[in-house]
């Protein structure tokens, strides 16, 4: 398409996304239209019509639905996707919970937006939130690179390890949104992601019967969650290894490493300085407005006790479940203050839900005072300007949760 | 990093002109971004879109508030919304109007004020008042963004997979901006 670097396309968010699933070669694909991820499953259906892919399309009736097609598709053998948004994620939820605990491979991308009542259409975090302990592997995209980067590693964790992966994509930030991305090819893609195959009884076969979701008495069901949870925290290590893979095997599919980021891996990125002063945690695409905002701040002598971006870094959560509190608390423990910036809140708690578990995680090892900013519900813009003045209020003697902007 | 903030109302390709934007200026070479303030999509009401050009990968998804370019795609906005905010003395703004440089009302130095009667031109080639592209002419011509290979290939691209006429029509409109 263009003469940019490689195979570099400009494309709105959801093409990128559409092209790159086409691309992986999915069975089934089943999915209910809303905004913001209606682009996404507009283009897989026109994939379809226009002769160009090989999956199902099932069209659902509801979200409800859809997530019991792509269910009923993964038990039986099938690679399966489908996507959805806020009410959307709502309605599936039921849905949701039994795919873990059935433990089935579905990847399904949330193109995040904000939850009723007041109806909005906007971006925020309020629907992945919702159905955090469902038992999901929950990623979260900076960008369109780092969105190709995750449905990728997504399949091939589902996969091996039979827990679903739900890649998060800020609605209308990422989705509607034109920028530079590359989309591996199909036989790029094969060299990470071979097809999906399963075992004789890992899936629906009347020549070997087995059952999925059965009922399971006090005497079993607490062993049979357990064994989800511990599986999911065990996952940390696969998303690392997977991740490396992915960087060897498929280098252009993955987002680079900035010059100024430590650390970089599946689970999460640290973008500034060896030894912080201040760290502020954010998910998804609002990481890049923060990292600019850190990388301004010497020259923005407006914000009273401003601090040299020498002493300001950025932590970038990835991978929110399972949650990498050894990856987080190391790079916090030396750093004086943290921000917890996020587009989500949990209606009467103490702080948002991300803070909460980075407060669980610290808790009794380390010294660091972390705050909880509430930013950028129902779509609300989240400016360079207003992360200058978090990194002032972070400095301060209070510590309660405040909604900014 | 160059900024541009379009205004015009829903149903005139406000968001189309931004990603045509970005879309030629990548095919220079450059790193781009394009977006709209996503409102509640109704025909006729005032919208904004939003571009980014760099030489760099642009990672800040803020609007924008400072343009470096202005364009106003249906000036009867200017009567409900203030297009000037967070304008200075070297933002070039481009204006769909059939007024002149001196009956324009904008707080800015006439300068770098560009008024291009876009609707005229939409009307007698395109046969309907959709000004995106004509606009991105006059952007080719006052600024050193993209060059006019970049929008025609640009063009090729967004409405390649509708039709060759449109195609056609859309150039043709385009040419006539850039040679008024």
């Amino acid at each position: 398409m263009s003469t940019n670097k490689s195979n570099r396309q400009i494309l709105e968010g959801s093409q990128a996304i559409a092209q790159l699933i086409n691309n992986i070669k999915p069975g089934v694909v089943s999915a209910y239209p809303i905004t913001p991820q209606t682009h996404i499953v507009e283009n897989l259906a026109k994939f379809k019509a226009d002769g160009k892919a090989k999956y199902e399309y099932v069209r659902a009736e509801s979200e409800f639905a859809a997530a019991s097609i792509v269910l009923g598709a993964s038990a039986t053998g099938l690679r399966v996707y489908t996507a959805t948004s806020s009410q959307g994620l709502l309605l599936m939820n039921e849905v949701v919970y039994n795919i873990a605990g059935m433990r089935l491979p579905v990847v399904m991308t949330v193109a995040n937006r904000g939850v009723s009542a007041p109806i909005t259409i906007w971006n925020d975090h309020q629907d992945a939130m919702s159905v955090r302990d469902a038992g999901w592997i929950m990623l979260f995209a900076e960008n369109h690179q780092e969105a190709i980067e995750q449905h990728l590693l997504a399949y091939k964790i589902a996969e091996k390890k039979k827990i679903p992966v739900m890649v998060n994509i800020d609605g209308f930030v990422l989705t509607h949104t034109y920028e530079g991305v590359e989309v591996p090819s199909s036989t790029e893609i094969k060299k990470f992601l071979p097809d999906y195959k399963p075992k004789a009884g890992e899936y629906l076969d009347t020549a070997h019967p087995r059952t999925f979701g059965a009922f399971a008495a006090p005497a079993h069901y607490m062993e049979i969650r357990h064994e989800l949870h511990e599986d999911l925290r065990n996952c940390q290590s696969e998303i690392l290894e997977e991740y490396e893979s992915l960087k060897k095997l498929v280098p252009n599919a993955i987002k680079q490493t900035e010059k100024n980021a430590q650390i970089n891996n599946g689970l999460v990125e640290y973008y500034g300085p060896k030894n912080p002063k201040i760290v502020l945690v954010a998910m998804g695409s609002l990481i890049g407005t923060i990292k600019d905002a850190v990388d301004k701040l010497n020259i923005k002598s407006h914000v009273k006790h401003y601090v040299s971006p020498t002493s300001v870094g950025v932590l970038k959560i990835k991978t929110f479940r399972p949650f990498p509190d050894k990856a987080i608390v190391d790079i916090l423990k030396n750093a004086k203050y943290c921000a917890v910036i996020e587009k989500a809140v949990s209606l009467g708690a103490t702080d948002g839900p991300l803070a909460i578990d980075i407060k669980s995680a610290a808790k009794n090892s380390i010294k660091t005072k972390i705050q909880s900013y509430v930013v950028g519900l129902g779509g609300r813009d989240i400016t360079q300007d207003r992360i200058a003045r978090i990194v002032v209020d972070v400095q301060k003697k209070d510590d309660r949760m405040k909604f900014v902007g | 990093m160059k900024q541009i903030r379009i205004h015009g109302r829903g149903g005139q390709g406000v968001v189309t002109a931004a990603e045509l934007i970005a879309i030629a200026a990548f095919n220079n070479n450059k790193e781009a971004q394009a977006f709209p303030s996503f409102g509640v999509e109704r025909t006729g009401a005032p919208i904004e879109a939003f571009a980014r050009i760099d030489d760099k990968p642009i990672r800040t998804r803020e609007h924008v508030y400072h343009p470096d370019i202005l364009i106003v795609q249906d000036a009867s906005v200017m009567a409900a919304v203030d297009v000037a905010k967070g304008c200075d003395e070297k933002t070039i703004v481009i204006i769909n109007t059939s007024l002149s440089k001196d009956a324009i009302k904008l707080n800015l130095p006439k300068e770098n004020i560009f008024p291009i009667d876009a609707t005229k031109i939409a009307l007698e080639i395109l046969g309907k008042n959709i000004v995106n592209t004509i606009i991105l002419g006059a952007v080719a011509k006052s600024t050193n963004l993209f060059t006019m290979d970049a929008v025609k290939k640009a063009i090729k691209q967004k409405f390649g997979g509708k039709s060759q006429e449109l195609v056609d029509k859309n150039i043709k409109a385009v040419e006539l901006a850039y040679n008024m």
